[in-house]
């Protein structure tokens, strides 16, 4: 059993915004750390509680504690959210799960249902490969280019990616400390990720989500395509889902304002609090 | 000379023809501008992709995912991204493997309007970083399977098990150098040469490694051999220094042997020791080395050998170690034999195993854990009555 400490080390979680405030716990997804939300967590300081975190293996958790059988699913994953939760004694959990971040995020929920209060899923996929009539937008082929890809750049990533802070006069708002580490992950960990994310499948787990949840569907998105995110509404009892002007599969980087309006408005839709 | 006439003061045709490929988009990846190194590389038409296709379109799909899960985000974060290698697919089929370099392009408001990407064409550095990539994995296999080739080659150089002798209590301690990946020079022997009739031998190969092991396996073996023709110790070692010299090993050992007979009740011991730490003659009364020490074998054409007798009485012990043992150190300071003798002297009323155990576990832990030497243990105790 880790400490209250230990959990909160591991995953290098950094709490902000209201003390009182209602927690909002954003998850980045795979590729990424905690920053991907620096452009999107501002808004809600005021209001909420908020609380950030890196998986392990990602950023600047503890990479050394990563388990290929713990984390050869995502149950792993969402096992972590439990305990940073569970340590940080959350309750009414706002959780912003971004891309495989939606389906850890949902399952957590499934675990403990009174910790959480809703669901934010941006870019939502609970099967990447297409199988029969279900369409996730790629065959097996690709996932293994996709492992070739991550092997091509492994020489480039294991030596610290090269600094690259713009040092632009025209954005000083990029503070010093966003520095190279941000998409930087052991090659190994994100091989190992980049497998159990995109071979997963949790389509039977969707009916069994019982809080108010929102997907947030970009138009063009080739990760998690259109189709893709209305069989998650579709398959969640009682959610919704907001289309996106923003094109990619980041728009809480591409698009933050518009990200941070969608969930906004649902975050303030009246709802029946259970 | 025309000098004028070889400046370069063509912006147009320095991007167009420029020793790489360039290409601007829009945020939402739509491409805008492309030179013509680009299209020549890669085949497409300038009026195919300005304003109809996306950069990431133009990537395998597996590059897609990489681009929308890493480069994307690096390029929004950090403002430009450096050295990404993908492939991109060309019109014909086929796939050219690049490098890329980005960086987004901001208008007055500081907010970003382009990305500009340099394509560097990377076949021949893709292969290369591939090879490199095979021969690390190769090189990792290789290692790990020598590791395991050490592992087995070391058990196979220590008896499993020592033989259970009637009215003898037998015990060892072996521990391997460091990570225990190399193989060692300790050795040791325990055979019956005939009825209640047993030798012990342990000994110390100098060096680590392959060739050390060869002398170790020769070592052992010639000795078994000896101790069937011959029964006395001084004898025996003599002839593994003679079969060391004409093997032209060119390494040394040292070895103390001992020959056990069971007489009715008593075990009769004679003694020898080539170059090697004398064993402990460890009893209820004291502790003290026993034996004459004698020369390094594998080295002169005559060793001196002396044979010395004594008796084991019950309970009593007859302790052997290698140098593993008292050259232990811990900064400057080494275990030495004033140690090793107070241990003994603290641990002589146990059995076999609870003598080898107390020494070892010191040693190890004056060492803080981790052994610079091999260590081998071996204690031979004359059962109760």
């Amino acid at each position: 059993m880790l400490s209250m400490a230990e959990v909160l080390e591991r995953n290098n979680v950094t709490v902000g915004g209201r003390v009182d405030g209602q927690p909002m716990v954003f998850a980045h997804g795979f590729g990424c750390d905690q920053n991907m939300w620096r452009f999107v967590t501002p808004a809600f300081e005021d209001r909420y509680r908020i609380v950030l975190f890196d998986h392990v293996g990602s950023g600047h958790s503890d990479w050394k504690a990563y388990d290929p059988t713990r984390y050869g699913t995502l149950a792993g994953y969402a096992t972590d959210v439990l305990e940073i939760v569970r340590a940080l004694d959350l309750r009414d959990v706002i959780f912003v799960g971004h891309s495989v971040s939606s389906m850890i995020g949902a399952l957590a929920a499934m675990e403990e249902p009174d910790r959480f209060a809703s669901l934010v899923m941006v870019g939502p996929s609970p099967r990447y490969i297409d199988e029969g009539d279900y369409v996730g937008g790629f065959s097996r082929e690709d996932i293994e280019g996709l492992l070739d890809s991550l092997d091509s750049n492994y020489l480039g990533w294991s030596n610290t990616m090269a600094p690259v802070i713009m040092g632009n006069a025209d954005r000083p708002q990029l503070g010093a400390e966003l520095t190279a580490s941000f998409c930087r992950a052991d090659p190994e960990i994100a091989r190992h990720f980049a497998r159990v994310t995109f071979l997963s499948d949790n389509r039977s787990d969707l009916g069994r989500i019982s809080v108010p949840t929102l997907i947030l569907q970009c138009s063009d998105d080739v990760i998690a395509p259109k189709v893709v995110g209305e069989y998650v509404r579709d398959s969640i009892p009682g959610s919704e889902l907001t289309m996106m002007q923003a094109t990619g599969h980041c728009p809480n980087l591409s698009a933050p304002d518009e990200t941070v309006a969608a969930i906004q408005r649902f975050l303030d839709a009246p709802r029946d609090r259970v | 000379m025309a000098f004028a006439e070889l400046l370069e003061d063509s912006a147009e045709d320095l991007y167009e023809n420029a020793p790489c490929g360039y290409l601007s988009a829009l945020l939402d990846g739509t491409i805008v501008k492309v030179n013509q190194t680009f299209l020549r590389w890669t085949g497409y038409r300038a009026e195919d992709l300005v304003g109809n296709r996306k950069f990431s379109e133009l990537l395998s799909a597996g590059g897609r995912i990489f681009y929308e899960t890493h480069y994307a985000p690096m390029l929004r974060m950090q403002g430009s991204v450096r050295e990404i290698a993908v492939d991109l697919v060309c019109p014909a089929g086929g796939t050219l493997p690049v490098l890329l370099n980005a960086a987004l392009k901001y208008n007055a408001d500081g907010v970003p309007v382009l990305t500009r990407t340099t394509v560097f064409d990377a076949t021949e550095r893709r292969s290369y970083e591939r090879e490199l990539l095979r021969a690390k994995k190769a090189a990792e296999e290789s290692e790990a399977r020598a590791a395991l080739l050490a592992e087995t080659l070391q058990r196979s150089l220590i008896p499993p098990a020592l033989p259970k002798i009637a009215g003898l209590d037998l015990a060892a301690s072996y521990r391997p150098a460091g990570l225990g990946d190399q193989v060692g020079g300790d050795f040791y022997d325990v055979f019956e040469t005939a009825s209640n009739d047993w030798a012990v031998t342990l000994g110390d190969v100098c060096g680590k490694g392959p060739e050390a092991a060869t002398v170790t396996a020769l070592a052992r073996h010639t000795v078994r051999a000896a101790a069937m023709r011959g029964r006395r110790p001084s004898r025996i070692l003599n002839t593994l220094n003679e079969a060391l010299l004409l093997q032209r090993a060119e390494r040394f050992c040292t070895v103390a042997y001992a020959r056990l007979q069971r007489v009715h009740s008593r075990w009769r011991v004679t003694l020898t020791s080539g170059g090697h730490p004398l064993p402990i003659h460890v009893t209820a009364d004291g502790v003290a080395a026993t034996g004459r020490p004698g020369d390094l074998i594998g080295v002169h054409d005559h060793p001196e050998l002396h044979d010395t007798r004594m008796e084991l009485r019950p309970r009593e012990t007859l302790v052997f170690y290698t140098d593993g043992v008292t050259e232990a150190r811990s900064g400057n300071e080494f275990y030495g034999e004033d140690r090793l003798l107070r241990v003994l002297r603290a641990a002589s009323g146990g059995s076999a195993a609870e003598i080898v155990d107390a020494v070892s576990t010191e040693v190890v832990e004056f060492q803080d854990g981790m052994t610079r030497d091999d260590l081998a243990l071996l204690a031979v105790q004359a059962a109760a009555l």
